[in-house]
């Protein structure tokens, strides 16, 4: 694990790639900085950060798009995996060199409250402000570990980054999102029914069998109907709550405003968790087929 | 060493490897010969984890390589079709690099570098980036992260694929001094690579293991021939006299040679039949002066041609899918 973090680490900072992503986080963190903090008196660090979730969608796609997919094309994979070290050492090992870039502007993050400090003199606020940190770090994380995942299943980068930024898009706006559909039980029906069409199709696409999907979209919209016609209100408001599910970026508010949010903090450690073992997982299969 | 059972793998409803067994012994050099796409790469996967068989079984050193990967691992150093090697990286950071994931020993690191280097000849290009450097370098650095810390099994797929001809005869050199000490696998289309270097060979065809012998024993089992030929300086009439006479000849025939007055004979007797001293006192004799002299067996092709048909069972379902497949 070590080798293989030692020699990511070393290959962020062989190419501008590295310095270049960690600029451009400092950059868009101190224009709002600047903008929010320093023009408009706004007193929270946490309020810049709570604006800026948005770079992830950039800097994630470009920091893990190499991670995985290129070895594959590259073949490196076969030293890797025929040396005597286990895969999630590997994955591991990748994982720990994504999170020490990222932490690096996380680092320079820090200095800010301490110059608010000089303007509110509030020792409390520090306090809040790096809770608001720590729950951006958290967030990254998380999405980092989406994006490790989603390298590990193409062997081509551009097509690891086009799919991680767009699944990244997905959950960034599925809180508003969830607010347009209709929460009323005829609605949830419809769209629980566009659902299981849509993954009897994906489900057909990976499986190439046709009756497999059919029986599961079958199965599942009899279920619908069943649980609609008996407790229709079962449904009611159920198409949010699902969705909510993958709301990453929302279970950040308590924290960014200097709330230590426990559930917040377990919520994604475990998406992390959950997404380094897909992507063992992934590569795993991948020796079987 | 190295014991391979009923190893199978699918690829949807491909076989590529099929029912292979074979058992692999210390300090020898196996070579796997086999046309294009025959399973060789795939079998070599197998066998050093980095594919997971669909069903038999793989031991090394009495690890199986399913069930304690990473003891089996330890024991081979494996240079892929394709070297492995990063481009970002020269050559003496990547074998840093390797030598710290195959866990080699701290102390023993440096000197263990410096000697495969050594050995791949690499050690003028130690400090250039590995993308700069041409095809054969990068292949011999992928031999060198193979040979690294010096594991019991050394498995190597088309180890001098790329190489120019005088790299191709060191390489070949290297393989045979590794021989004495390791086991070492490797696989070649080309049959003069494997019968120039290895002790045994597995000739792999369709997926099915079709042959698997010394090189002296397939020649032997195909009945295979020696052929002579001689330049020789006479009129061809009093050549044919003398060679009509010798019984173990098979079949000869004789051309004008380009110089006036020479005749090349082209002799064909069974195997183990040598008749070089024979036919050169017999020619003297009769005042016929011998220029030149050449023993050649050309059986071993033949072999490899006819265990290959005889593997080759006709079917309509999977021509040219299998390229892809190898990979």
């Amino acid at each position: 694990m070590k080798a293989i973090y030692k020699k990511e680490l070393r290959s962020y900072f062989a190419s501008p790639i590295g310095y270049v992503l960690i600029a451009f986080m400092a950059l868009i963190v101190g224009i709002y900085f600047t903008a929010y903090n320093l023009r408009m008196h706004y007193s929270w660090f946490g309020t810049v950060l709570n604006y800026t979730t948005f770079i992830f969608l950039i800097v994630v796609p470009l920091m893990t798009m190499r991670m995985l997919a290129e070895e594959r094309r590259s073949k490196t994979d076969q030293l890797l995996f025929t040396a005597p070290i286990r895969i999630i050492d590997v994955v591991l090992g990748k994982y720990l060199a994504l999170l020490t870039v990222f932490a690096i502007p996380m680092a320079l993050f820090c200095l800010y409250p301490l110059i608010l400090l000089q303007f509110q003199k509030d020792p409390a606020s520090l306090a809040m402000d790096y809770t608001g940190i720590l729950a951006f770090f958290l967030l990254g994380a998380a999405n980092l570990s989406i994006g490790l995942f989603l390298s590990s299943t193409t062997e081509n980068p551009i097509v690891a980054a086009a799919i991680s930024f767009g699944v990244l898009l997905v959950l960034f706006f599925v809180g508003s999102i969830a607010q347009l559909i209709p929460s009323s039980a005829g609605g949830s029906l419809v769209v629980f029914t566009v659902m299981i069409v849509i993954l009897a199709l994906i489900l057909f696409a990976m499986t190439k069998s046709f009756i497999f999907a059919g029986v599961f979209a079958a199965v599942a919209e009899v279920a619908l109907l069943i649980v609609y016609l008996v407790k229709s209100s079962l449904l009611e408001g159920s198409v949010a709550s699902l969705l909510s599910i993958f709301d990453i970026s929302s279970r950040t508010t308590n924290m960014l405003y200097g709330q230590l949010d426990f559930t917040a903090i377990i919520y994604f450690v475990s998406i992390s968790g959950l997404f380094v073992f897909l992507t063992v997982q992934s590569i795993q299969k991948r020796r079987w087929s | 060493m190295i014991k391979v059972k009923n190893l199978t793998k699918k690829y949807g409803d491909h076989l590529a490897v099929d029912n292979v067994s074979f058992t692999v012994e210390q300090g020898r050099i196996y070579g796997f010969l086999g046309p294009n796409g025959a399973g060789k790469s795939t079998t070599m996967n197998m066998i050093t984890g980095y594919l997971a068989a669909t069903s038999g079984q793989v031991t090394i050193n009495g690890y199986d390589i399913f069930e304690e990967p990473e003891k089996a691992k330890a024991c081979i150093g494996y240079l892929p079709e394709q070297p492995p090697v990063y481009m970002d990286l020269t050559p003496k950071e990547y074998l840093h690099f390797v030598a710290e994931l195959k866990k080699l020993d701290k102390s023993q690191r440096k000197s263990l570098i410096e000697k495969a280097m050594e050995q791949t000849g690499i050690v003028d290009v130690q400090n250039r980036l590995i993308k700069n450097l041409s095809k054969g370098y990068r292949q011999r650095v992928g031999l060198a992260q193979a040979i690294l810390g010096y594991p019991p099994v050394i498995i190597l797929d088309e180890p001098t694929v790329g190489l120019d001809p005088q790299q191709i005869i060191e390489i070949r050199e290297l393989i045979r001094s590794l021989g004495q000490q390791h086991t070492v696998i490797l696989s070649s289309h080309i049959l003069q690579e494997v019968s120039a270097v290895c002790d045994h060979i597995l000739i792999i065809s369709q997926g099915k293991l079709v042959a698997s012998d010394t090189p002296e024993n397939l020649r032997r089992q195909a009945g295979g021939k020696t052929v002579l030929e001689m330049k020789i300086k006479a009129e061809d009439k009093k050549i044919r006299d003398v060679l009509r006479q010798e019984p173990s000849i098979l079949k000869f025939d004789i051309t004008a040679d380009k110089e006036a007055g020479i005749y090349t004979a082209r002799i064909e007797t069974p195997q183990d039949v040598d008749l070089r001293e024979k036919l050169s006192f017999a020619l003297a004799a009769g005042k016929m002066a011998v220029l030149e002299m050449k023993m050649e067996e050309v059986s071993l092709e033949d072999v490899f041609l006819a265990k290959i048909d005889k593997g080759f069972v006709p079917s309509k379902e999977e021509p040219e899918k299998k390229e892809d497949t190898e990979a």
